[in-house]
């Protein structure tokens, strides 16, 4: 009777632990919402692409300020690896492995995806691209 | 019974020393500034550089420095409203001229407060206190901008300049 109960409680405990890691972060939860605003505008898309990340991290751009073409002019090249600002200051690195604690706060996400878009690209980064790049920082 | 003199002279001249030197310290020699206390105040004006000491400021050049931080030298550091308000009164209320009166009095020298200078560079103590220091170490790879006070002031996080 005891051993059936305590072998029913542990299959709970079982179920309930693997079901907690299936429940979605807040990093999950603004990729979600970045693929639906994505597909309202565009009906074909089928998911975010960490290449396409890449390229948008590393490529140079024209629109934004002179000083910093790409996110790379700050973050540096090696995505583990610390960057740094115009101020001197040093930046943690941009990879999830690296920075475990990164892209857990959505406003703060969303806060730096419009200023730095702004500075490097010119203007604001879409729902796609925010999507790709944080997907491309995820991987790395 | 007999008072032991000498030792109890002794002993209060070493508690005056301390007492004098710990004085000064707290003072900070005019070397210190308190560092920003408030976590978003630390958080939203030290992520891109050194939270600098709202002691170093007047309320006046704070106010102004919040009302345009769309243009924040030459970058957009816009805030959420609500969050500006509340970094902008705690800058204000502890500001060179209001309740770090105390730490800034030299800093302040020659500075009027209506003018309310945005650049902690341009005051003329500060201007003075670096009139030593070469072009070559401004632009150095570690420095890259005068706002860079922990490039030297390895301190400067704590609020201590003295170095």
């Amino acid at each position: 009777m005891y051993r059936k109960l305590t072998v029913i409680s542990l299959v709970t405990l079982l179920a309930l632990s693997f079901s907690g890691a299936g429940i979605a972060g807040p990093r999950e939860e603004q990729l979600d919402k970045y693929a639906s605003a994505t597909k309202a505008t565009n009906p074909a898309f089928s998911g975010f692409s960490a290449a396409r990340g890449k390229t948008l991290h590393t490529q140079t751009f024209a629109g934004g300020k002179a000083d910093t073409p790409a996110c790379t002019s700050c973050h540096g090249n090696d995505t583990r690896g610390a960057g740094r600002n115009p101020a001197g200051k040093a930046i943690e690195p941009m990879a999830l492995s690296a920075s475990p604690a990164r892209y857990t706060d959505p406003a703060k996400v969303e806060k730096w995806f419009k200023r730095n878009c702004n500075e490097v690209l010119g203007r604001e980064c879409t729902p796609l691209e925010k999507g790709d790049w944080l997907s491309f920082m995820a991987s790395q | 019974m007999k008072t032991p003199t000498r030792p109890l002279a002794i002993g209060l001249l070493v508690v005056a020393f301390f007492a004098l030197v710990l004085g000064r310290a707290q003072a900070g020699g005019s070397h210190y500034f308190p560092p920003v206390a408030d976590p978003v105040v630390k958080e939203e004006c030290g992520s891109c550089h050194l939270a600098f000491a709202p002691s170093m400021l007047p309320a006046s050049s704070w106010q102004r420095m919040m009302d345009k931080l769309k243009n924040h030298f030459g970058d957009d550091a816009s805030l959420d409203p609500a969050v500006a308000a509340k970094i902008t009164e705690y800058l204000v209320n502890n500001a060179a001229d209001t309740g770090g009166r105390r730490h800034s009095d030299k800093l302040l020298r020659g500075v009027s407060a209506s003018n309310a200078p945005l650049r902690i560079t341009e005051l003329p103590k500060w201007v003075k206190e670096h009139r030593k220091v070469p072009d070559w170490e401004w632009k150095h790879k570690d420095v890259r901008t005068k706002a860079n006070c922990a490039a030297c002031h390895s301190d400067a996080e704590r609020g201590y300049y003295e170095d």
